[in-house]
């Protein structure tokens, strides 16, 4: 499935990203990443932890809305794969980013921008990865 | 107040996702088909967002503590250890298999889309089922 080259909403989207990123440690002092603002409000420090990582997840859920209020149509979300495979690969996402510690939000944003080497070293593995499997699902395996 | 700018940063990163083309798994996919049908977007997407944290981050870090804490939650560790490396190229499998990673889709929840609902769940049970490994490794490492 062919997609768009979309160059300044890919930049200016980047851009946002890393402006939360900014503001969420400018104010709160925290890493702005998926999975550490998943996994810390599925097992919270205490109520006040809680609450601060539901707002945040519902400010993320709310996203598409607010561009849909702005463009009138929510992002454009094509799905090439099996439910089975988002099932599979969704599974495996869980279990490594818990192990690895977080995923491109907190490794390949926060932490290569602290010029942290674990999260480089983690942002490196999984890019490496991800290549690898993408191309054995779609050439070897004809997926 | 702290409620209100939990709320900001999600939705600006929300917006940012859904705008990029991160919550797309189409393009996500495609970004890595070098061989393939491959869309060069999502070198943007790291890019702006990496050269925006590194600034702000500069600026940022370089005051004693943030706005509404005492001091910044930064993680410290610098060793390299199996269960971050192991972990990182089972996302990337996963990623590569599904398209979405827990940022991309977590914002895509917001349009209902039934493959997003599909995706997060598999992926909270995944979450629980490593946290689960990790508590049962621990407490055997601590018997032997």
């Amino acid at each position: 499935m062919e997609t768009e080259f979309t160059l300044w909403q890919s930049l200016g989207g980047g851009v946002l990203i890393g402006a939360a990123s900014v503001l969420l440690m400018a104010t709160l002092g925290r890493i702005m990443g998926a999975t550490g603002i998943l996994a810390g409000l599925l097992s919270p420090e205490d109520a006040q932890d809680f609450k601060w990582r539901a707002a945040v997840l519902l400010g993320m859920i709310s996203g598409p809305l607010a561009v849909m209020f702005v463009t009138g149509r929510l992002p454009e979300i094509q799905v090439p794969v099996s439910p089975l495979m988002l099932i599979i690969g969704g599974f495996i996402v869980g279990m490594g980013v818990t192990f690895g510690s977080g995923c491109t939000s907190g490794h390949g944003v926060c932490g290569m921008a602290r010029l942290s080497s674990r999260s480089i070293v983690a942002t490196l593995t999984f890019m490496l990865f991800t290549g690898v499997t993408v191309y054995v699902v779609r050439h070897v395996l004809g997926a | 107040m702290r409620l209100l700018i939990s709320y900001v940063v999600g939705l600006i990163f929300g917006i940012g996702i859904s705008i990029s083309g991160m919550a797309n798994p189409a393009k996500v996919l495609n970004f890595f088909d070098i061989a393939g049908t491959w869309d060069p977007s999502l070198i943007f997407v790291m890019g702006g967002a990496l050269v925006t944290a590194f600034l702000g981050y500069r600026f940022v870090l370089r005051r004693p503590a943030p706005a509404f804490e005492d001091s910044f939650r930064v993680p410290t560790r610098r060793d390299l250890d199996l269960p971050l490396i192991g972990g990182s190229a089972l996302f990337g499998i996963g990623w590569g298999i599904a398209g979405f990673c827990p940022g991309g889709s977590l914002p895509a929840l917001g349009t209902g889309r039934s493959e997003v609902i599909l995706f997060v769940a598999a992926l909270l049970v995944g979450i629980f089922a490593a946290k689960f490994l990790q508590r049962y490794f621990k407490s055997a490492a601590t018997r032997a």
